[in-house]
């Protein structure tokens, strides 16, 4: 679909659109201060994802829901998760690096973590599943129009299973920031996708995790759709040197806590996030 | 938590954005059974925007009871080598369709007294969407008495207006098939779930939330209980539910 197609909709159209960085930035400040502003205020509940009405993502302008979500009780079935196990996927499929035919180009890293339940038990034997643009910052789909090189050595593919303890581990290359058409100049900090199943289904999470430091944090309709920036720093991996192997690759150390979105939770404010 | 567990903070989910195309979908995922096999339905949808438009770029995930109305806890579902599992995943196509093969769910035992009306829950991911949505598509009843009396006293359908009621009950179609839209917007928006322990800023719930015992969470949050839905003084059970089997995967980290 063209950008210069009249039929096209609106989120593509505006493809087109002159929308600066400064425009987009001043609308993200905006919603920001609005939840900052409720926040002191008292009575805004503290937010701990994505608000799903962000005009800033403009993709999302048709496709959020406007209307609230309505409480349910989660159903026998929602209270349990499907179930994976080592048959499901290949041993290799943890290194992204391997399989491929040799090196791929970038910068060697090794990402881990632990996955838990909102009263921090383990996430045990359940599949994650991650994919991500290469070094240069372009992806394998076929949409992908960056004019980035393709790396004939990796697909940006990855799946695992947590261990006993809820540790997952994948080996891979540093994915690059890459440009997209939300605006004028538009760039997503670097980022890998994580797709996760907790012990229910009300736990099913698709999130992305973000590399310490990106200057384009501040930038980033997608990353800025969390207006709590703890719950934003909540996306950030660590860099962790117990992870790093000696002249081998870097190590970035990410857990995840899957409790639901909604869900109350009781730590002290100054918790070690 | 009633054992007064502290609930960590969540991981925010993030949206799918325009390119899991190369990584979630899998061969087959939509296919939950093999064709011909007996009892299999075809659910089929689309899924559109807020001005009626396809969504393309959509992910739709099923998790579902299997006819007797047990879920079943067995790997396999990305080998679809015969074994039912009771979770599938599709990807939308340029007309923003989609299609599952599967078994139909029975009823599922709850902990509050009579079997739930059958229903596949349902999660959405798209480029736009922020966040996953949950949502259900519920088994029409075909005519059946029992089927039509078990969705009119579930309190959770009951309390929605009818006309957005109407959006989470899937429709027989003429060739038996099972036909469900996914509307993230506007006229005839798709009812979409928070199916939480309560919201950000209310009191917690109690809630327990060991399965190992069968008491399934929140039968005290939400609607007034239905007079039938009264919790069971036994502890109902989650029957034919084996525990999760060991898996014994070696450490990694
Ligand atoms: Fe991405």
């Amino acid at each position: 679909m063209s950008i210069h197609d009249p039929q096209a909709p609106p989120e593509v159209r505006r493809d087109a659109a002159t929308e600066s960085q400064t425009d987009l930035s001043t609308e993200i400040r905006a919603r920001h201060r609005a939840y900052r502003d409720g926040r002191a205020g008292g009575g805004v509940p503290e937010e701990t994802g994505p608000v799903r009405d962000f005009a800033p993502y403009r993709s999302s302008l048709l496709r959020h829901p406007t209307k609230d979500l309505r409480h349910a009780d989660p159903e026998t079935v929602e209270l349990l998760a499907p179930v994976f196990g080592e048959r499901d996927i290949g041993p290799l499929e943890a290194d992204l690096t391997a399989a491929h035919g040799g090196e791929p180009i970038g910068e060697r890293i090794v990402v881990a973590g632990r996955v838990v339940d909102g009263a921090g038990r383990p996430v045990r034997g359940q599949l994650v599943e991650v994919w991500q643009a290469n070094a240069g910052g372009r992806y394998v789909h076929k949409r992908d129009q960056h004019p980035a090189p393709i790396d004939p050595h990796f697909t940006g593919v990855g799946r695992t299973l947590t261990d006993d303890d809820g540790w997952y581990r994948f080996t891979t290359i540093k994915p690059g920031p890459y440009p997209w058409k939300n605006h004028v100049n538009a760039w997503r900090p670097a980022h890998i996708h994580f797709s996760l199943f907790g012990t229910d289904f009300t736990q099913r999470t698709v999130t992305q995790m973000y590399f310490p430091g990106d200057p384009l944090f501040a930038l980033d309709p997608i990353y800025q759709s969390i207006r709590d920036p703890r719950a934003r720093d909540r996306l950030v991996a660590v860099y962790d040197h117990s992870l790093t192997s000696h002249e081998w690759s870097t190590g970035y150390r990410w857990d995840i806590v899957l409790s639901g979105t909604s869900r109350t939770w009781s730590e002290p404010e100054d918790g070690d996030e | 938590m009633s054992d007064g567990t502290p609930r960590l903070r969540p991981t925010p989910g993030q949206t799918v954005g325009p390119f899991f195309g190369f990584a979630l979908p899998y061969d087959r995922g939509h296919e939950l059974v093999d064709p011909g096999t007996p009892g299999a339905v075809r659910l089929h949808g689309r899924v559109l925007d807020g001005a009626g438009r396809p969504v393309p770029d959509a992910l739709l995930e099923i998790w579902h009871a299997d006819p007797s109305g047990v879920v079943v806890r067995r790997t396999g579902a990305m080998l679809r080598d015969g074994t039912f599992t009771g979770w599938g995943r599709a990807a939308t196509d340029r007309e923003g369709g989609f299609w599952f093969r599967t078994l139909e769910p029975g009823p599922t035992p709850s902990a509050s007294g009579p079997r739930r009306p059958a229903m596949i829950a349902v999660a959405v991911f798209a480029r736009g969407l922020t966040d996953r949505l949950f949502t259900r598509a519920y088994l029409p009843d075909d005519g059946d008495p029992e089927r039509a009396a078990a969705l009119a006293r579930d309190p959770f359908l009951a309390g929605l207006e009818p006309e957005r009621r109407a959006t989470l009950l899937a429709a027989r179609e003429p060739d038996g098939s099972l036909r469900f839209d996914v509307r993230l917007q506007g006229e005839g928006e798709t009812v979409f779930l928070d199916l939480g322990q309560g919201t950000p800023g209310h009191a917690p719930p109690e809630a327990a939330d060991d399965l190992a015992h069968g008491v399934v969470r929140g039968v005290a949050a939400g609607p007034p209980p239905d007079p039938l839905d009264l919790p069971d003084p036994g502890g109902a059970v989650l029957s034919g539910v084996p525990s999760p089997p060991s898996r014994g995967v070696p450490p990694r980290a």
